[in-house]
C-alpha cells in the first residue's frame, strides 16, 4: 500500500478553454481555407491552446512536485501515455495502409492488371510505376524525379537513430543521478532533433525547387508529404517536448527514481524515431 | 459459495484527497454555470455527457422526421432534394457521433467509477476536456447547414469524389468539426482504460468486473484503435480538397476506393463501439431482474473480446459491389459470417440466464428484453447482408437501411434507455414513474417496429435508399414507416417527461433500489453523493 492519496483535482479552468481555443482554431482554418479569411482567427486560437497547454502542464508540474502524486497516479500517467502513442501510431498506420494499398493495388489496377482492371480502358496508355512519374490525367503533372534515398534522408537516419541513442545515455545518467550528464546528452538530443527539422526541411526545399515533387504532382506526392509532413510535425514537437524537458531536468526537476515526465518524453521520441524507419524503408528506399 | 481466492491484489491503493493541496477537501464547489464548465467530477461530467446526448437525439430526430415527412407521399412535398440529402446525412453524423457515442461515455463516466469502487476516472481534467469538445464539435457541424451552399450532402459515410470533388463549401468545416469530436472520443478512451485498468477496488479481479465495465473496457480499445484512422483519412480529404492532392482521384494515381477501405477499416469497428456497450448494460440488467447470476459470464467476456477483434477484418463487406478481387469478396464474406458465432453466445447467455429465473418485468428489464429480441432480428437481416452474391441485389437499398436501424434503435438506443431507467434512481435518489415509463416502452417498441419492419419489404422490393422521391409501388410501405417514425418520435417527448419528473421527485430509492443488484454502485446511497468511494471499498465476491 502507498502512504499518499489519489489526486482527485478539484476544478479547473483548463480544460473548458482548451476546447473553445481549439474550437477558434478550426473555425480559423476553416474560414481561411474556404473563404480566403486571413489568419488572425487561426493564429488566436493556436495561441489560446499553446497558452492552456502551458498552463496545464503547470499545474501538473506543481501538483507532482508538491508531492500530490502517489504511485497510482504514476500508473494512471503511465497508461494514459502508453494509449495516446499506440493511437498515434494507428494514425500512422492509416497513411502506411494508403500507401500499401495505392503501390500494390491501385496503381497496376490503372495499368489494366487483375481481374478488374477495368480501368485501364479510361486511360489505356498508362504505364503503371512506382515512385508514379506519370499520373494518368493529363491535368496533373508529375514529378520530374525522386530523391535517392542515400544522400540526405541516410543521413536524417542517422541523426535519429543517434538522437534515440544520445536520449537513452541521458535517461541512464538521470537514473543514476547525475544530473550534468544527463544535461548534456539531453542537449545533444535537442540540437539532433533540430537538425533532423533542417534537413527535413532542406528536402522539402529540394523536392519543390528541383524534383517537381509537390502536393500536386499525383499520388507520389501525396503519399511522400503526408506521410513525411505528419511525421516531421511530430518530431517538431517531439523537439519541444524534450527541450521543456532540458529546462525541467537544468531546475532539478526530477529525481533519480521519480521522473515520468521524462519517460514519456522519451517514449514519444522512440516512437517518432520508429515511425521515420518505416519512412525511410517504405517511402524512400523499397 | 466462499471466495476461493484471498482478496489480494497485485496493484496497491490508495486513499483519495479531492481538491488542491490548499483547499481543504469538499470545499465548496463553484456556483452555476461555472460548477459544469469547470467540473472534474464524474457524476457530474457524466451527466453533462447524458444531457448533450439526449438534446442532439432530438436534434437527429427532427432530422430524421424531416426525411419521414418528405417519404410520406410519393413525389417532392416538403423539402427540394439538396435539402433531404443534407437531412440524411446529419441525422446519420448527429445520431452518431453527437448521440450514441456521449450517451454511452456519459454512462461510463457515471458508473465505471461506481461499479469498480473507484474515487473518480483515473484523469479527471482530461475527462472534462473530453466532454466540453464535443458542444465545439458539434456546433461547428451544425452550423455547416447556414453555410452557403448548404451542409455536407453526401451521406454520413462521405464517400469520395462526392465529398471531395463535388463536395459544398462546408464540407472542410465538417472534417474539422469531425477532427474535435475524434479528438474527444479518443482522450474520453484512454482515460476510461486507465480507470478500469488501475482504479478497481482491492480484490476486485479484471475476471470480477460487471459486464458493462468489461464491454467499455474493449469499446475502449476499439475507440483508440480506430478513431485515429478516422482522423487521417478525413484529413486526406482535407487535402484533397484544398491542397491539390491526388489520394481518392485516380487521375493522379489515386482511388476512390481507397477512400472506402480507410473508411470502413474504421467504420465497422465504429458499428461495434455503438453496440458493446449495449451488450454490456443488457448483461447487467437481465440478471438483475431475473434475479440468477448472468449465464457463462466468462464466455460473455470472450464473446466480446472476439467481436472486437473480428470487426478489424471484416470491414470490406460493406463495399462488396464496388469491383472488389473474387478473394476479397470471399475472405470478407466468411469472416463477417463469423462474427454470427460470439453474437450468438451472446444472445445464448442472456436467454439461458432468464430460464428458470424469478422474472419482474421493469421498465429497464422490457427495454432489455426488446433489445434482445429486435437486436436479433438486426443480425439476421446482417447475415442475409453478409452473403456476398446476395448482398448484389440488397446493397443500397432500404433493406440495409433496415437493418443498420434494427442494430441501432431497438438496439443501441433501447440500451441506452434501458440503463437510464435502470441507473435513474442510483442518479437522482427516486424510482421513475414506472406506469409513464411502460407507456414510453410501449409505444417506442410499436413506433420502432412500423418504422423499421416495412423497410425490410420496401427494400427487398428495390426501393434504393438516400432519395426524396420513389416509384408508386413503395408507396404504402413508405407510408407505414413515416406513421411509425412520427409515432416513435414523438413518443421520446414521455421519457424526457418520465427524467424531468424523477429528477424532482417520485418514489424514494434506497441504496440497493432493484432487489436482485448486486453491483458495487448498489452499495452507495442514493442517489450518489458526490464524492465516492474516496477509501477504496473492500471488494468481496458475491456469494450466490
Amino acid at each position: 500500500m502507498s502512504g499518499g492519496t489519489y489526486y482527485v483535482p478539484a476544478t479547473s479552468r483548463w480544460p473548458v478553454l482548451g476546447s473553445v481555443a481549439l474550437g477558434i482554431m478550426m473555425f480559423g482554418i476553416g474560414m481561411q481555407l474556404v473563404y480566403d479569411a486571413s489568419s488572425v482567427i487561426m493564429l488566436v486560437g493556436l495561441v489560446g491552446i499553446l497558452s492552456v497547454m502551458g498552463f496545464w502542464f503547470r499545474d501538473v508540474v506543481r501538483e507532482s512536485r508538491g508531492g500530490l502524486y502517489d504511485t497510482q497516479m504514476d500508473r494512471s500517467f503511465r497508461w494514459g501515455m502508453g494509449w495516446f502513442i499506440f493511437s498515434e501510431v494507428m494514425f500512422f498506420a492509416a497513411f502506411f495502409g494508403a500507401l500499401f494499398y495505392i503501390r500494390t493495388f491501385a496503381v497496376p489496377w490503372l495499368g489494366g492488371e487483375g481481374e478488374k482492371g477495368v480501368s485501364a480502358l479510361l486511360w489505356p496508355d498508362f504505364v503503371p510505376q512506382w515512385p508514379l512519374m506519370n499520373p494518368p490525367g493529363d491535368a496533373v503533372v508529375g514529378p520530374r524525379g525522386t530523391f535517392s534515398p542515400w544522400q540526405l534522408p541516410l543521413v536524417n537516419t542517422l541523426i535519429l537513430v543517434t538522437s534515440s541513442i544520445t536520449l537513452t545515455v541521458a535517461h541512464e545518467a538521470l537514473k543514476e543521478g547525475h544530473r550534468k550528464v544527463c544535461r548534456n546528452w539531453l542537449t545533444g538530443t535537442v540540437l539532433l532533433g533540430l537538425c533532423f527539422i533542417l534537413i527535413q526541411g532542406l528536402e522539402y526545399y529540394e523536392a519543390y525547387a528541383h524534383y517537381g515533387i509537390t502536393l500536386e504532382a499525383g499520388i507520389f506526392g501525396a503519399t511522400f508529404f503526408i506521410l513525411t509532413g505528419f511525421h516531421g510535425v511530430h518530431v517538431i514537437v517531439g523537439t519541444i517536448i524534450l527541450a521543456v524537458i532540458l529546462v525541467r531536468v537544468h531546475q532539478g526537476h526530477f529525481a533519480k527514481e521519480n521522473h515520468f515526465a521524462f519517460e514519456a518524453a522519451s517514449w514519444y521520441w522512440h516512437f517518432v524515431d520508429v515511425v521515420w524507419i518505416g519512412l525511410f524503408i517504405f517511402v524512400y528506399v523499397i | 459459495m466462499a471466495p476461493k481466492l484471498p482478496p489480494t491484489h497485485p496493484l496497491e491503493h490508495s486513499v483519495t484527497t479531492v481538491a488542491g493541496s490548499q483547499a481543504p477537501a469538499h470545499h465548496a464547489p463553484p456556483r452555476g454555470i461555472l460548477r459544469w464548465l469547470l467540473t472534474t467530477n464524474h457524476k457530474e461530467i457524466g451527466s453533462l455527457y447524458l444531457i448533450f446526448s439526449l438534446i442532439m437525439f432530438f436534434i437527429g430526430g427532427i432530422f430524421a422526421l424531416v426525411i419521414r415527412a418528405e417519404l410520406f407521399q410519393p413525389g417532392l412535398q416538403l423539402v427540394n432534394p439538396e435539402f433531404f440529402n443534407q437531412m440524411t446525412t446529419m441525422h446519420g453524423l448527429i445520431m452518431v457521433f453527437a448521440a450514441v457515442m456521449p450517451a454511452f461515455t456519459g454512462l461510463a463516466n457515471w458508473m465505471i467509477p461506481l461499479q469498480i469502487g473507484a474515487p473518480d476516472m483515473a484523469l479527471p481534467r482530461l475527462n472534462n476536456f473530453s466532454f466540453w469538445l464535443l458542444p465545439v464539435a458539434f456546433t461547428l457541424l451544425l452550423s455547416t447547414l447556414f453555410m452557403p451552399g448548404g451542409g455536407p450532402n453526401f451521406g454520413w459515410t462521405f464517400y469520395a469524389p462526392l465529398s471531395t470533388t463535388y463536395a459544398p463549401p462546408s464540407t472542410t468545416f465538417f472534417i474539422l468539426a469531425l477532427h474535435i469530436a475524434g479528438i474527444s472520443s479518443i482522450l474520453g478512451a484512454i482515460n476510461i482504460i486507465a480507470t478500469i485498468l488501475n482504479m478497481r477496488a482491492p480484490g476486485m479481479r479484471m475476471m470480477d468486473m460487471p459486464l458493462f465495465v468489461w464491454t467499455w473496457l474493449i469499446t475502449a480499445f476499439l475507440l483508440i484503435a480506430v478513431m485515429p484512422v478516422l482522423a487521417g483519412v478525413i484529413t486526406m480529404m482535407l487535402m484533397d480538397i484544398n491542397f491539390g492532392t491526388s489520394f481518392f482521384s485516380a487521375a493522379g494515381g489515386g482511388d476512390p476506393v481507397l477512400f472506402q477501405h480507410l473508411f470502413w477499416f474504421f467504420g465497422h469497428p465504429e458499428v461495434y463501439i455503438m453496440i458493446l456497450p449495449a451488450f454490456g448494460i443488457v448483461s447487467v440488467i437481465i440478471p438483475t431482474f431475473a434475479r440468477k447470476p448472468l449465464f457463462g459470464y466468462p464466455s460473455m467476456v470472450y464473446a466480446t473480446a472476439s467481436i472486437a477483434l473480428l470487426s478489424f477484418m471484416v470491414w470490406a463487406h460493406h463495399m462488396f459491389v464496388v469491383g472488389l478481387p473474387l478473394a476479397a469478396e470471399l475472405f470478407f464474406m466468411y469472416s463477417t459470417m463469423l462474427i454470427a458465432v460470439p453474437t450468438g453466445v451472446k444472445i445464448f447467455n442472456w436467454i439461458t440466464t432468464l430460464f428458470r429465473g424469478s422474472i419482474s418485468f421493469e421498465s429497464p428489464m422490457l427495454f432489455s428484453l426488446a433489445f434482445v429480441v429486435l437486436f436479433t432480428i438486426g443480425g439476421f437481416s446482417g447475415l442475409m447482408l453478409a452473403i456476398s452474391p446476395a448482398d448484389f441485389q440488397y446493397h443500397d437499398t432500404y433493406f440495409v437501411v433496415a437493418h443498420f436501424h434494427y442494430v441501432l434503435v431497438p438496439g443501441a438506443v433501447f440500451a441506452i434507455m434501458a440503463a437510464a431507467y435502470y441507473w435513474l434512481p442510483k442518479w437522482t435518489g427516486h424510482y421513475p414513474n414506472e406506469r409513464l415509463a411502460q407507456w414510453h416502452f410501449w409505444l417506442s417498441v410499436i413506433g420502432v417496429n412500423l418504422t423499421f419492419f416495412p423497410m425490410h419489404f420496401a427494400g427487398l422490393a428495390g426501393m434504393p435508399r438516400r432519395i426524396p422521391d420513389y416509384a408508386l409501388q413503395f408507396a404504402d410501405f413508405n407510408m407505414l414507416s413515416s406513421i411509425g417514425a412520427f409515432l416513435f418520435g414523438f413518443s421520446q417527448l414521455l421519457f424526457v417527461l418520465v427524467v424531468v419528473l424523477c429528477v424532482r421527485g417520485g418514489k424514494k430509492a434506497p441504496a440497493q433500489a432493484w432487489e436482485g443488484a448486486w453491483d458495487l454502485e448498489w452499495t452507495v446511497p442514493s442517489p450518489a453523493p458526490l464524492h465516492t468511494f474516496e477509501t477504496p471499498p473492500d471488494f468481496k465476491r458475491p456469494t450466490l
